[in-house]
């Protein structure tokens, strides 16, 4: 069926950039989460937006499922196309169109990376703010459809924060712009509705970011505690006092160890919990707070507080943080990678009750989370003989606190495959049947990614009610019933 | 991509009588007076929901009645968009009056649709909080309800730092037309679990269903507060004062302008906030970014927050970069009508808005909106996006409405008409208020 696609899409996107060869499409199996896997049907890597609409048009008059990729960085298997569908990469569509420093504004294609732009943006004296760790390789299609954060974004938001107009291809091969730049196009907010819809309503084929100031000053601060509660104690405090901070990480000492294993970042010595929290802005606020900060972090209990003074610093500071998902390779043999929230509040709480699930299975689990936001991320370790099994259950289960504290399944890594199957644990029947109207509208046909963040796709046109029997697309193969 | 146009039977022909079974799904319904009238269209009855399952009970009686509905919070903008084409029953959110939760320590709030921004306000100043949405009030009005706020997508001169309601909200519970009440987001300020409604119902006037709740991400009142504030004599002279501000890093909170007559001096007032320990020296640097004339002051000037003004309400967005030319622009529509607006807003924001005095010529504000509409919002050719601002008027006395187009050319109105249908498939909801027909 797919092989009929092959001469149509060589047209629109030319030989070189059609892939069937079945060791060269194996490549394409998994992006960052690889324990789901699915090779595509076939790839192509078009060039330009009109190329794009293209090879939607022709998936779409075949009744072929395709599937958006930037970089493949993605933590939740939100890219992966099934054996029948056509995956679509946006790698070659990387050039920044402009950069209009006086609106703070840039206009980039899909493939760019997200660091790209803040260097393009640099000399003008702005950076974009949304700074996913992977921000050296992940694109910012993939941004646009994952709504990313990154560490810094408790203060100043996410990729939907800092978009401003969309051009998308449809799940039927049109062409259009959803937001005009300025952020009050009249109208619906598609724009705001689409970011973060993880590649289920269309393809992004051109984005206007807007562009932040540079701050006039950042300072790091590195605070040593005996326990995580100590640490939390201190950032209650911090937000308590009306401050509003670049970042505020922690890291537990078994996520210490494996960062001091790994970079020798050279946190202090037999600490539990490090806290690192960074103030940016006009020189005088930011002295201000750093001196209030550092109050705050003695009053709770800091065993050590250091201040990075040059950038230098800074990146040492950040080095042990950054590396904290990779270094647990180094004391464990394996790992899963969790991301889920709570309210700052039962940050403590949800802690403890972690540490308890680690107690009683036997797996260890660090502890890496943005603390100022609640988003925490887990990595629970496998060890020799370790139940992979058992781990995939801890890893469930913390998610289930997450929902029992108010919280939810997935910070900024999206849902994808990967949890599906957890929506209905967070959302209502009636409340992914709403969402769904959306997907409906957009994409009647379910051709779009199909098979991710909903676990039953809803029939578009259908009332709502109970199903009865298999749900049609399953039977047709293009969703996967999760 | 297909929408169809309203479709199925319109309701009964109104009595007087409230009809039973809207009378038995909401405790408080009457018939609708004259006041009660949405932008010139007479309602049947309004029905006044004390609780969400008495709102959905009502939506749900409305459904099977075939009713057209229109939502109204305090009714401040309820005059804004097109009168709808059809409007049987006014669900009043004022019953829906509860401040859910102020979660202080994760700064964030869950509130009601009916609760109004300023009560909401006095509920976070007890812990040094607020919803940063400044939204202007209209003379003698409040600024009205969180549902109403939402569905306009108001916001005030705080929008240059903090953005617009979409921008704040992280949680919203909405009543489909069907009478379903359902959830997206949650009120954690970080979260992309499933698609975000909030997003599609902020800024939607009503269309796609009613505003149940809303959870809303907080920030801490600033200790400090100044405004640095100036008067240019060109165009030019005011899109570089407003530039250096703007692109200054001394983090203006808000950057507004007046200009009271076309061609006249141009007020700018900025906006700091922040640390006491801060916030003096940013004044200083702006004062020296600002010029000779400068002045500050703990309050601003009279003139503050555009977009609430009474007569016809423009509203002109763009990119920021393009002030001088939008201003001279409108300086040029306003002399071809003969006529005199009053223009002011949040310019590094892209947002302008121009107020036209009620007894103008409606044919004279037709012309001016046109030419408006010619002179801005294009990019250079070639350039993409092709079309880089818009100019909405939300709101003109009945004369003017039937002259102008308020809502003007709506890129992608053909899969926004695909998601009305969707929700919304009987064409009930504030049926033809919106932009794109919908």
């Amino acid at each position: 069926m797919i092989d009929t696609l092959v001469p149509v899409m060589t047209q629109v996107c030319g030989a070189d950039y059609v892939i069937t060869d079945p060791a060269e499409l194996r490549t394409y199996e998994c992006d960052g989460l690889t324990s789901h896997r699915s090779t595509p049907g076939l790839v192509v890597l078009p060039d330009t937006a009109g190329q794009v609409a293209g090879v939607v048009r022709a998936c779409a008059a075949a009744g072929v499922p395709f599937v958006a990729r930037g970089s493949g960085t993605g933590l939740s298997g939100g890219a992966l196309a099934p054996g029948n569908g056509v995956l679509i990469v946006t790698s070659r569509m990387r050039r920044i169109l402009e950069i209009d420093p006086h609106s703070r504004r840039a206009v980039v294609e899909p493939g760019v990376t997200n660091l790209a732009v803040s260097k393009a943006a640099e000399p003008f004296g702005y950076f974009y703010a949304p700074d996913p760790s992977s921000q050296v390789i992940c694109s910012i299609g993939g941004n646009v459809a994952e709504n990313s954060g990154g560490a810094h974004c408790l203060k100043n938001g996410f990729t939907v924060n800092h978009v401003a107009g969309l051009e998308v291809v449809t799940p039927d091969g049109e062409l259009v712009w959803l937001g005009d730049g300025t952020g009050a196009a009249p109208g619906y907010d598609l724009m705001g509705a689409f970011t973060g819809s993880e590649g289920t309503l269309g393809i992004v084929t051109k984005v206007v970011v807007r562009l932040t100031r540079i701050p006039a000053a950042v300072t790091t601060l590195l605070a040593g505690f005996g326990t995580t509660g100590e640490g939390g104690a201190a950032v209650s405090a911090i937000i308590a006092a009306g401050i509003v901070p670049a970042a505020i990480e922690m890291m537990d000492a078994l996520s210490i160890e494996a960062a001091e294993a790994a970079v020798q970042c050279n946190y202090p010595q037999g600490a539990g919990a490090v806290l690192i929290v960074e103030l940016d802005g006009p020189e005088a606020d930011v002295a201000a707070e750093t001196a209030a900060v550092r109050e705050i972090c003695e009053s709770t209990g800091a065993t050590e507080i250091r201040a990075a003074a040059d950038p230098a610093e800074r990146a040492a500071i950040w080095a042990g943080r950054k590396s904290a998902f990779a270094a647990v390779g180094r004391i464990a043999t394996s790992y899963i990678v969790q991301d889920g929230v709570v309210p700052r509040s039962a940050l403590q709480d949800v802690l403890d009750r972690i540490a308890q699930l680690s107690a009683s299975t036997g797996i260890r689990v660090a502890n890496v989370f943005h603390a100022g936001d609640g988003n925490l991320h887990p990595l629970v370790l496998l060890d020799e003989g370790t139940d992979p099994e058992v781990a995939e259950e801890l890893s469930g289960a913390i998610l289930d606190l997450c929902i029992e504290h108010g919280g939810s399944i997935t910070g900024e890594h999206g849902v994808g495959v990967d949890k599906a199957k957890f929506m209905p644990k967070m959302f209502g029947e009636g409340d992914l049947d709403t969402m769904q109207l959306l997907r409906c509208a957009f994409d009647p046909r379910g051709l779009c990614n199909p098979g991710k963040i909903y676990p039953t796709p809803r029939l578009c046109g259908e009332v709502p009610g109970f199903r009865r029997g298999p749900h049609p697309l399953a039977v047709a193969g293009q969703a996967d019933l999760l | 991509m297909t929408s169809q146009p309203a479709t199925g039977g319109r309701p009964p022909p109104r009595s007087a009588a409230v009809p039973d079974a809207l009378a038995q799904a909401c405790a408080n319904v009457r018939q609708a007076g004259e006041a009660d009238a949405v932008a010139g269209v007479q309602p049947g009855w309004v029905a006044a929901p004390a609780s969400v399952a008495e709102a959905a009970a009502a939506m749900r009686a409305a459904a099977e009645l075939g009713l057209s509905v229109v939502p109204r919070g305090s009714g401040s903008r309820l005059s804004w968009g097109l009168p709808p084409h059809s409007c049987d029953l006014v669900i009043e959110t004022g019953g829906l009056d509860r401040v859910i939760e102020h979660a202080h320590g994760d700064w964030v709030a869950s509130v009601q649709a009916g609760v109004t921004l300023e009560h909401l306000a006095e509920v976070l100043a007890v812990r040094g909080q607020r919803l940063t949405l400044d939204v202007p009030a209209p003379a003698g009005g409040g600024q009205g309800t969180v549902g109403g706020v939402l569905a306009t997508g108001m916001a005030g001169p705080k929008r240059l730092r903090y953005g617009t309601p979409r921008d704040l909200l992280t949680g919203v519970t909405i009543v489909r037309p069907d009478g379903l009440v359902a959830k997206s987001g949650g009120k954690v300020v970080k979260n992309v679990a499933g698609y975000d409604m909030g997003k599609l119902f902020a800024g939607s006037y009503g269309t796609l269903g009613l505003i149940a709740e809303a959870t809303f991400r907080l920030h801490p009142v600033p200790a400090a507060v100044a405004y640095v504030s100036t008067e240019c004599a060109t165009a030019a002279q005011a899109a570089g004062t407003v530039a250096a501000a703007v692109q200054s890093p001394l983090q203006p909170s808000a950057v507004e302008i007046d200009r009271p007559a076309p061609g006249g001096p141009i007020g700018v007032s900025v906006l700091l906030e922040g640390n006491p320990a801060g916030v003096p020296a940013r004044v200083d640097g702006m004062l020296g970014l600002l010029g000779g004339g400068a002045a500050q002051s703990p309050t601003p000037p009279a003139w503050w927050g555009h977009g609430a003004g009474d007569g016809t309400l423009i509203r002109i967005a763009f990119w920021a970069g393009r002030l001088e030319s939008i201003l001279d622009a409108a300086d040029a529509a306003a002399a071809a009508a003969g006529l005199r607006p009053v223009m002011g807003g949040s310019p590094g924001a892209g947002v302008l808005y121009a107020v036209i005095d009620g007894l103008a010529e409606p044919a004279a504000v037709a012309s001016y909106v046109t030419e408006l509409r010619n002179g801005a919002g294009h990019a250079a050719p070639a350039m993409l996006p092709p079309v880089r601002g818009s100019v909405v008027v939300l709101a003109a006395p009945p004369k003017v409405r039937e002259r102008v187009d308020l809502w003007g050319p709506t890129p992608a109105a053909a899969v926004m008409r695909s998601v009305k249908h969707q929700f919304d498939p009987g064409h009930r909801m504030a049926p033809g208020r919106f932009a794109g027909g919908i």
